[in-house]
């Protein structure tokens, strides 16, 4: 292994590794603010347990999806110095901004409301976390306009003198279509994955008959959450995957494993075959499907590998310029099919407890649980697939992966960091699991005294301490 | 005054803002098996951080964005150039970022113990690495030409420890431990309060001493100008009326005076390397400066008018928690401190 290819996986691993905890924080923050103005708005009780028993989970979430966001700020730098030294000049402004704007935003906010219980009057505390939840919301925007224009390079010249691409127009940098449409999509799987983290925390309580007041509240909650947050993924992506038709027409042909143009284009469902061009051994399609897909039309052409190999060939120069096709294949449909498995879970939840009715079946606290891993590692996948799917590149049609890793870091500097990211964050999920497992076994507090300070940081008896 | 100029201003403030604020952080983590006898007083020390930290954290994510943005190229040198430090760096905060949220979670003695330990080296580590990592950018370091005339870090990791970065390390390290005890003496009550006010007179006396080295080292070897000595005495003078109220019992006062002075040694490392911002110990040629590691004006423009917008929001409500939770945290006020919230039943039972 060389140190780019080290250097990619270590990315790979890092990035992955913090986005299990960025949906849940980004959908659980606007859900447990839902709750608490629930509370706040009806005075009912359980609404105010279900805010401190979601809280609490959100908090343990949050302090991993915080800790391993430092990585984030600092690798580009690390191990991609030669590709920060290409794009600095536009990349490195929505990553600045999205510090200023939404890091500081978060992080005040939240901690106000983690510590605020005492300090603050009711409805300012109420406050806090809806800008806390804000500030996730612009996080995701800005970092995903950064992302986008890896995938879809927009407002910038290239200075062939310094060699680098220069920002001319920050508005199309921020707003191009590919990032609202991605920051849509993104949005929607973080409502998904937390309406089902919610929902499957709550089925499993329900299962143990713990907290019903409060379980079956935030069962429906979350499992309403997911299937709305499901139906606008499914839309969203539908916009995805037609912009990337028109963007990165090789993503969705390797996504496809589509070698041969063609009109109309099949979308095949499963493959059991080599997925190198040769004719597969068992498939399923769905006759007309990837047409439907790219451009909603019932016959038209999508573009497949080959053409487009020699097409960029033609316009870039000798090279290989497909993807991993089993790797966009494989990613792209496990990330279909769990969001489908997690919806269905969901509405599995609904429909079994329907009308006050408890589950006795082992199976359904099985379910619960495997509902809140599903939409996660559809959001992994999903992420795999279009970062993967974007290579050769890692600025598309601009600069390849190989040209950005930093030219002076040593394969064993990079072996040493990939080493210890990986066994620090191994041991981390072992920590944070065990301690969001003894969260959900301890339930919901049987019951709340909550008064509130009459005038900001009033001095009364501390009840939140670290 | 051009962009640039500005640019390398706001990064020096968010520098001094990061150093004042998380050197707080640093200190109290560093001090805790010292000043926190008891998981009472450990729990109360810790609960004076716990609403601040993150946001306190957020100035050095900020320094770095924008870095990368207005100076890529030194972003780009300098990190991948420090590759192993900033990896110890990171570790550290990953490891006592988790351990300040997780650590009373449960009641276990075992597991509070390790995570106090991840909050010792987390804190003592990167409070010490910073200093090293700032006085080797001020002494110059080897530097290469790289492709499309960039300058690329030349030197390895053991270049990095030498005599005048350790003296650096150990001057951020005490400075940073006596803000703690300062910060600990004006925002506790009780007992610890009390001994906090006595050990910031005694770390202050140790960092005096090594500070002074590292300034006078600094001012003779590294500066070229002879204006920045104004800035050695100022910090030095307020250094040293911190410790005076400190010792005359104006917590409020030394702690304004120990902030000043953390932010007036950043201020006055960036004047002595103006307008270099990496320079090159071997070949002049090869420094990075503000001028050819920026940013294109376009850029520097858009984020000057995004920074004077957003800046002044960001301060005011962050001063605005700061006096939310203005009032002293006393050990006698963390009732049941042996509990953690996530003991399961009968656990906490267990001593």
């Amino acid at each position: 292994m060389n140190a780019l290819d080290l250097s990619r996986w270590q990315f790979a691993i890092t990035t992955v590794y913090h986005f299990l905890f960025v949906p849940i924080t980004i959908g659980t923050s606007f859900l447990v603010a839902g709750m608490q103005t629930a509370w706040y708005r009806t005075g009912n009780e359980k609404w105010l347990r279900a805010t401190k028993f979601f809280g609490k989970l959100f908090l343990i979430n949050f302090a991993m999806g915080v800790v391993t966001g430092i990585v984030q700020e600092f690798q580009f730098g690390m191990n991609w110095s030669d590709y920060s030294r290409f794009v600095g000049d536009i990349f490195g402004a929505p990553l600045a901004i999205e510090g200023l704007l939404a890091f500081f935003l978060e992080s005040t906010f939240l901690g106000l409301w983690i510590f605020g219980w005492d300090r603050l009057p009711k409805k300012l505390h109420l406050a806090t976390i809806w800008l806390a939840a804000t500030g996730t919301l612009l996080s995701a925007y800005f970092i995903l306009a950064a992302n986008s224009f890896m995938q879809h390079p927009v407002g910038y010249e290239l200075n062939p003198e310094t060699q680098r691409a220069e920002m001319v127009d920050f508005g199309q940098v921020l707003l191009q279509p590919l990032t609202v449409i991605t920051f849509s999509h993104v949005i929607s799987t973080a409502f998904f994955v937390s309406g089902l983290f919610v929902a499957g925390v709550s089925g499993w309580l329900v299962f143990k008959k713990h907290s019903l007041e409060v379980s079956r509240a935030t069962l429906k909650f979350g499992a309403i959450t997911a299937i709305v947050g499901f139906l606008a993924v499914g839309l969203t992506g539908d916009f995805q995957a037609r912009k990337m038709v028109e963007i990165q027409p090789m993503k969705m042909a390797a996504a496809e494993a589509l070698w041969e143009t063609a009109a109309p284009a099949p979308f095949s469902i499963f493959t059991i075959g080599t997925l190198d061009g040769s004719e597969p051994v068992f498939e399923i399609t769905i006759p007309h499907g990837l047409s439907l897909l790219s451009d909603h039309s019932w016959d038209g052409q999508v573009e497949g590998i080959n053409d487009l190999q020699a097409q960029y060939e033609q316009e870039f120069g000798p090279g290989e310029y497909a993807p991993n096709i089993p790797m966009a294949y494989w990613n792209f449909r496990l990330m279909m099919g769990f969001g489908f498995i997690g919806v269905l879970i969901a509405i599995w939840m609904l429909w079994a407890t329907r009308k006050e009715r408890i589950p006795q079946s082992k199976w359904f606290s099985r379910l619960a649980i495997f509902g809140i891993i599903t939409p996660l590692l559809g959001a992994s996948t999903g992420w795999i697939f279009t970062e993967m799917g974007r290579q050769p590149w890692v600025v598309f049609s601009l600069m390849f992966t190989e040209n950005g890793v930093s030219p002076t870091v040593s394969v064993a500097q990079v072996l040493i960091s990939m080493v210890v990211f990986t066994l620090l964050y191994g041991a981390l999920a072992v920590v944070e699991v065990g301690l969001l497992m003894r969260a959900v076994k301890i339930g919901p507090p049987e019951s709340v005294e909550q008064t509130y300070p009459d005038k900001v940081g009033e001095d009364r008896p501390l009840t939140v301490t670290y | 005054m051009e962009l640039q100029q500005v640019w390398i201003i706001l990064i020096a403030v968010l520098w001094m803002g990061y150093f004042v604020l998380e050197g707080f952080d640093f200190g109290v983590g560093v001090l805790l098996p010292v000043l926190g006898k008891n998981e009472q007083e450990r729990r109360a020390l810790l609960t004076t951080l716990g609403p601040v930290w993150d946001g306190n954290e957020v100035w050095l994510l900020v320094a770095g964005g924008a870095t990368f943005a207005a100076f890529p190229e030194w972003y780009a040198t300098l990190f991948s150039g420090f590759y192993l430090p900033l990896l110890l760096i990171l570790v550290a905060l990953i490891l006592r970022g988790v351990a300040f949220e997780y650590r009373s979670k449960r009641s276990s003695p075992t597991w509070r113990k390790r995570w106090d330990a991840a909050i010792v080296v987390g804190s003592f580590t990167p409070a010490l690495l910073w200093g090293v990592a700032f006085a080797n950018i001020v002494r110059g370091v080897p530097m290469k030409a790289g492709g499309a005339d960039n300058s690329l870090y030349d030197g390895g990791f053991f270049n990095l420890l030498n005599p005048y970065a350790l003296v650096g390390g150990l001057t951020t390290l005490t400075l940073f431990m006596t803000h703690g005890a300062i910060f600990l003496a004006l925002k506790t009550d009780g007992d610890i309060r009390v001994r906090a006010n006595k050990l910031a007179a005694q770390i202050g006396l140790v960092a005096t001493v090594i500070a002074v080295v590292f300034l006078l080292w600094t001012q003779l070897a590294y500066s070229d100008k002879a204006w920045t000595w104004a800035l050695v005495v100022v910090a030095a003078v307020c250094w040293l009326a911190g410790l005076a109220m400190n010792r005359a019992g104006k917590e409020g006062w030394a702690f304004i005076f120990s902030a000043i002075t953390l932010a007036g040694a950043v201020a006055y490392l960036f004047c002595v390397l103006y307008p270099n911002v990496m320079p090159a110990s071997n070949d002049p040629a090869l420094s990075l400066t503000i001028w050819n590691a920026s940013s294109t004006d376009y850029t520097l423009k858009i984020m000057t008018i995004v920074a004077v917008i957003f800046t002044p929001i960001v301060l005011a409500y962050q001063s605005w928690t700061y006096w939310v939770f203005r009032k002293r945290v006393s050990p006698s006020q963390i009732t049941d401190a042996d509990h953690g919230s996530l003991d399961l039943p009968g656990e906490s039972l267990k001593v």
